[in-house]
């Protein structure tokens, strides 16, 4: 830092910086995307191994014959379904106590703040049922999940029956050190929501459920289990939780190291692992493994029931099995023996998993980038913004933005319109979103040094530098979303200015980048990933349903995703809007 | 070698049956031994010896007592003994002694003959006697009760040392005498006593061990005696007790009371202490049957083979030393100690999920005989689920021996297996109690009157709850129970935020005792007396936040969490023989015309699941890089970051040069401001 407190070289330092400052950027800019997309290269990537003790060195020998029973457990479960016309409780319970597990079920109801027209659901009521297998000789200080969906239709019902199997199964081994939950969850996510404040004795989401009677210590790791076919040629991992966070990669490479053992193949993003690093071909595949990652964990959505054990530091995944058109196909046998590798390693566990990372992509199962990897990418784009203040900040005295932007999004009075109570939200919404655009409007009047040079140049200063920490702090907690806000955002805001003659494109570029463009665009690209290519329409029906999820998920799982957009993001964008419009 | 060690055997056993029926103070006997004796310690090692060889069974009886006793080693004590035996024979008849036990020395009098005529020692007397209880719980699963009890009608504190003894283990009566101790409760549990599936157990206990003592008021130094006595107690028990220091150490001010003879309740001499952590196994079962007279090797303890023992779903092993009445006169007191092992066998991981459970399957032993040093050994089975007509299981071989007890409120029938008579051993001289399910019992056990459940709530690292949960199942009765709380003083309890509800509205304790932590000293204890209504549950709550210890402190495996101890509700609780005032049967009118008998409520303790915390830890892993990382970033950030701030910056002038310099000393000279 001598170079900083020397004025004469600080001067030149300076001028450097504002001479070169464009080129600067530019090249930050290409050598963060290049850095990132470097990423999926394999040899840059670390190859995954198994960091706890506990997990690697000992050996267990995978006895579950009983993928029979699993099916008729299945036949008749789907049965019971059908005929109570939901979740079979008393059947459950039932079943669950012959086989000698203590069983308690968990009643829970919630009122969604709109209707969700994707699941059809308003006012949920429910039922969750759980069985403990207690330890032998336990003290009921740790325990171990086991979840399975009761979905609607025929989906899952070969999960719960594998559960039940399992649960049978595992309730004669004299080895169990941690008690194990079994848990059938209704409603999915809210399911298991409900199911897991109840156990954790708090009420973040309005839910309302009856006292929970049964519980077992501390949870130490959780599986949800989603089987569809008595058969399956894959299983898939999903790992992305709420608000992006991950399991110990520990958990993952369990997952991995079972599935090797098995002979059980295995995918992560529906994308089997390809060899072929150095062609084209497989560069792509990884590249868009790993984007895919990055757009899942940027939604802050859940990608299964384990997403929401993560708040409460329990590692999850969740397991879903594939029926493709492959030849070869494995049976309940073959993955209740997955599960039961899982589970006795697991039982292994002397603490709860810490040893691995707990940030990182994963471009195939057996490579993942760790967060000192993905983070130059990010740095280096965060970069700009500095270098950008710079020249910027010849302005001695940042004005104060004028904060408070009401993001009122609330559907009021809705009856007197044509339309349902979702789309009047959604619309709404992108409505208030819209009217924001004629902000400038009314701003300069309001707003300190309007209509001089020094007054959009320290608007500008203020914004960039909002903008890096925003994004900084964004990227701590989520990267993706971080990265994929920076990568769209940062180039934009950091060149427009308020020219007279490049108004509108200056301000088409804007729009291009805004949050909602950027949602947009990244649905089509979600789309592009999985090889199922939407049309445009397609694409504005995806975005009009993502827009009412979101702020559905915020509701109900205190997603951040939607606050952050409507009271950081959005604001921070409108800043550079006034910029471009400044009189 | 066989026949020698035999010798001496049979020589302990008439000279301390014959010692048994003494009354004379222990002074004297105490003196005695040593004139005569010489070594007394050696004769105790003698006779243990002798025990140790006892397993030839049969061969033991005292109708063998014709036998020489060993001359070389054992001489003198040899002729203390006959010396004894006279004194014995004159005024035996005059002794208050209970019934059994005088049966029992007769029958072994009757035996002896003239090698006891000799001059009389005064000796300590004590008596042995062993049971099992096998309750069938309606959970399909086995829960068995062994309990041993050994009286010993000295006293091990006034006067002179006591060196000889017979049946009551010298360890742990040189502990007594050692550290003054009025009352020692010592348990190792492994589990957790489901009482929702297996309603009450006879004896319950901690996860862990758990210790608590009594001193007598003698002691000055309560705290030093306790270090040493739980170290001392470490090494007899092969247990981690040594790990009990004042951070897990408490004075309950009104949970633990003496359960023996004393007047002394001052909480300055009660130590109490839990280690929930404590993992018990084999080797603690070991010393535990080593305290036994016959050992393991004969009596109901062969069935104490530990590969069964801990293939079961409970496990929890005591021992209890108090002092109780010598006899109802209450005149002198004994020491009691009884020694006591829970074990719950489950139906399906050790069952095979046959509902058939016999002693050879559970123990994968039978008995042949009972212990010989045992005055009374009896296999009592539970058979209340089982009334006649309606059998829920088989039970065989069948006897008809049945006794009825009142068993923590509840009316219990026991059939009675007496194995110091040939009856219940057969034709193949062995006992195999057998036990068939008939049919599939789906009935839930009825939840007892009092039980807890407590967990930890919220989440994240900074703060956090600890529920407790109380369960009154009473239908109409409220009664007051006592809950005590010990937590560790890294959870910084909030105690203005302790809440008590039951029915959603608060329930005022009427006595709170709040011992607040000291970091690193002691921890928190909490006591209140609470009323539970009836049908209700109670919710006792308090907010924690959690500490974040120096980097020594952490234990060498952070992550599995810091564990807390079970809490204690202790309680009368109202029987459940009180609560059918209805039903009649089979009883004479006249016992539902009191309001109240002795059966009304009963005692109980009842402890909670023991806690697993985690605490804010850091990242072990790589200390040496965290430590170079963080120094780093510390050092170049900071250090510019301080000297960019706190440097004044001035444009500097260039300097004038030569002639500048000289005017501007002058100017200093002449007290004017430089150019």
């Amino acid at each position: 830092m001598g170079l900083l407190s020397d004025p004469n070289r600080r001067r030149a330092l300076t001028s450097l910086v504002t001479r070169l400052n464009t080129p600067l950027c530019v090249l930050c800019y290409l050598v963060g995307v290049s850095w990132f997309m470097g990423l999926a290269f394999e040899p840059f990537m670390l190859r995954t191994y198994m960091s706890e003790n506990a997990m690697g060195s000992t050996m267990v020998e995978e006895k579950f014959v009983f993928g029979e029973r699993a099916i008729s457990y299945t036949r008749e479960f789907a049965g019971q379904k059908k005929k109570t016309g939901g979740m079979p409780v008393d059947w459950l319970v039932k079943t669950m106590k012959s086989r000698g597990l203590e069983v308690y079920t968990q009643s829970f109801s919630q009122t969604l703040p709109f209707p969700d027209e994707v699941k059809e659901r308003y006012m949920v009521r429910g039922t969750n049922v759980y069985g403990i297998l207690r330890a032998p000789r336990g003290p009921r200080t740790e325990s171990i999940v086991l979840s399975a969906p009761c979905s609607e239709g025929n989906n899952n019902n070969q999960a719960v029956g594998l559960l039940l199997a399992i649960a049978s199964y595992f309730r004669s081994q004299i080895y169990w050190a941690k008690d194990i939950i079994f848990l059938v969850n209704e409603h999915d996510l809210i399911g298991t929501e409900a199911w897991l404040e109840a156990y954790h004795d708090v009420n973040m989401t309005g839910l309302r459920s009856s006292p929970m009677q049964g519980r077992a210590g501390a949870i130490q790791a959780a599986l949800s289990l989603e089987l569809s076919s008595d058969v399956i040629t894959s299983m898939d991992v999903a790992l992305e939780g709420l608000n992006g966070q991950l399991p110990n990669l520990d958990l993952v490479n369990l997952f991995y190291a079972f599935c090797q053992k098995t002979g059980v193949l295995c995918t992560i993003q529906g994308k089997l692992q390809r060899n072929d690093w150095d062609t084209l071909p497989g560069y792509t595949h990884s590249l868009s493994t790993m984007l895919l990652m990055v757009l899942k964990q940027g939604s802050g959505h859940p990608q299964g029931d384990h997403g929401l054990f993560l708040r409460y530091h329990i590692e999850a995944v969740t397991m879903r099995g594939i029926n493709s058109f492959r030849q070869y196909k494995f049976d309940m046998t073959t993955v209740g023996k997955l599960i039961e590798g899982m589970f006795r390693k697991l039982n292994n566990l002397l603490e709860r998993f810490h040893q691995s990372y707990f940030f990182y992509l994963m471009p195939s199962l057996t490579r993942f980038v760790s967060i000192g990897y993905y983070m130059p990418a990010f740095g280096f784009l965060a970069l700009i913004l500095v270098l950008r203040a710079g020249p910027v900040g010849s302005a001695e005295r940042p004005c104060q933005s004028t904060g408070g932007w009401g993001q009122r999004r609330r559907a009021g009075d809705i009856q007197h319109f044509p339309v349902s109570e979702t789309e009047a939200v959604v619309l709404t919404a992108i409505a208030i979103y819209v009217a924001g655009l004629a902000l400038p409007h009314n701003t300069h009047r309001v707003l300190s040094g309007a209509g001089t040079e020094r007054g959009w140049r320290s608007l500008k200063l203020f914004s960039l530098l909002y903008l890096a920490v925003l994004l900084g702090c964004t990227t701590l907690i989520n990267f993706s979303l971080g990265f994929i806000l920076a990568v769209t955002m940062i180039p934009v805001a950091a060149f427009i200015q308020p020219h007279r003659s490049s108004k509108v494109l200056h301000g088409v570029a804007l729009i291009l980048v805004s949050p909602a463009t950027t949602l947009l665009l990244s649905i089509y690209l979600y789309h592009e990933l999985i090889e199922y290519p939407v049309s445009l329409l397609e694409c504005w029906q995806h975005f009009l349903t993502a827009v009412s999820q979101g702020i559905l998920d915020h509701h109900l799982y205190g997603s951040l995703l939607y606050p952050l957009i409507a009271l950081f993001i959005y604001p921070c964008w409108l800043q550079f809007w006034n910029i471009v419009f400044w009189k | 070698m066989a026949s020698h060690r035999l010798g001496v055997a049979v020589f302990v056993l008439v000279a301390t049956a014959i010692l048994a029926a003494e009354s004379e103070p222990n002074q004297v006997e105490s003196e005695q031994l040593q004139d005569v004796g010489g070594s007394p310690d050696a004769v105790f090692s003698d006779a243990e010896g002798g025990f140790k060889t006892g397993d030839g069974a049969s061969e033991t009886v005292p109708g063998q007592a014709e036998t020489p006793p060993h001359p070389v080693e054992t001489g003198q004590a040899d002729s203390a003994g006959r010396r004894v035996s006279i004194e014995v024979g004159s005024d035996r008849v005059e002794e208050p002694v209970a019934d059994e036990e005088l049966e029992n020395l007769q029958a072994e009098f009757d035996l002896q003959d003239a090698p006891q005529q000799s001059e009389p020692v005064p000796t300590p007397r004590d008596h042995f006697a062993e049971e099992l209880v096998i309750r069938p719980l309606l959970s399909g699963d086995i829960y068995t009760s062994f309990q041993f009890r050994t009286r010993w009608d000295t006293d091990l504190h006034r006067g002179k040392k006591v060196s000889h003894y017979r049946l009551f283990p010298k360890s742990l009566g040189q502990v007594i005498s050692k550290f003054s101790v009025r009352e020692l409760h010592i348990s190792f549990t492994q589990g957790f006593w489901r009482t929702a599936q297996w309603g009450q157990p006879l004896l319950s206990a901690p996860p862990g061990a758990e210790l608590w003592v009594w001193f007598q008021d003698s002691v000055a130094d309560v705290d030093g005696a306790w270090r040493e006595l739980t170290s001392v107690l470490s090494g007899i028990f092969c247990a981690s007790l040594n790990f009990i220091d004042s951070t897990n150490t408490v004075q309950p001010s009104a949970s633990f009371k003496p359960m023996g003879l004393g007047n002394v309740t001052e909480q300055r001499f009660l130590r109490y202490a839990v280690l929930p952590r404590e993992i018990v196994c084999t080797e603690n079962l070991t010393p535990w049957k080593k305290l036994l007279p016959c050992e393991s090797q004969a009596g109901l303890a062969v069935l104490l083979k530990s590969e069964k023992l801990f293939h079961s779903s409970y496990h929890s092993q005591a021992v209890h030393i108090r002092p109780v009445c010598k006899d109802s006169a209450c005149r002198e007191t004994s020491w009691e100690l009884s020694q006591t092992l829970g074990i719950v066998f489950d139906l399906h991981a050790s069952g095979q999920s046959k509902r058939e459970w016999s002693l050879f399957k559970m123990f994968s032993r039978t008995l042949t005989e009972p212990c010989p040093l045992a005055s009374s050994s009896k296999v009592y089975v539970d058979v209340t689920d089982n009334p006649q007509g309606e059998e829920l299981f088989d039970l065989s071989p069948a006897v008809s021996l049945q006794t009825q007890a009142v068993v923590l409120g509840d009316r219990r029938t026991f059939t009675v297996y007496d194995l110091l008579t040939p009856e219940p051993y057969g034709p193949t001289r062995s006992l195999n109690i057998l036990l068939k399910w008939r049919q599939q019992v789906s009935v839930d056990m009825q939840r007892p009157v009092l039980h807890t459940e407590r967990y930890v709530s919220g989440y994240g690292l900074q703060t956090g709850e600890i529920n407790t949960l109380l369960y009154n199942s009473h239908p109409f009765r409220a009664f007051p129970v006592l809950l005590m709380e010990t937590v560790p003083w890294y959870l910084r309890l909030y105690i203005h935020t302790l809440t008590v509800q039951s029915k959603g509205k608060e329930n005022k304790p009427s006595y709170i005792h709040y011992l607040p932590s000291k970091d690193r000293q002691r921890p928190h204890l909490l006591e209140m007396l609470v009323q539970l209504p009836p049908h209700s549950v109670t919710k006792v709550t308090v907010q924690f936040e959690r500490a974040l210890l120096k980097w020594t402190e952490y234990t060498p495996d952070p992550n599995h969490g810091f564990y807390v101890s079970s809490s204690v509700v202790s309680a009368m609780v109202p029987s459940v023989v009180a609560m059918d005032t209805n039903s009649t049967e089979g009883r004479p009118l006249f016992t539902t015309l009191f309001h109240s008998t002795e059966e009304s409520s009963y005692f109980m303790r009842v402890y909670s699941e023991p806690l697993l915390v985690n605490l804010p830890t850091p990242d072990f892993s790589m200390p040496y890089n965290v430590i170079c990382l963080t120094s780093t970033v510390v050092a170049v950030g900071y250090g510019s970051l301080y000297n960019l701030l706190t440097r004044t910056f001035q444009v500097e002038e260039p300097s004038g040069g030569l002639t500048k310099r000289l005017a501007n000393v002058i100017r200093r000279l002449r007290g004017v401001p430089a150019l």
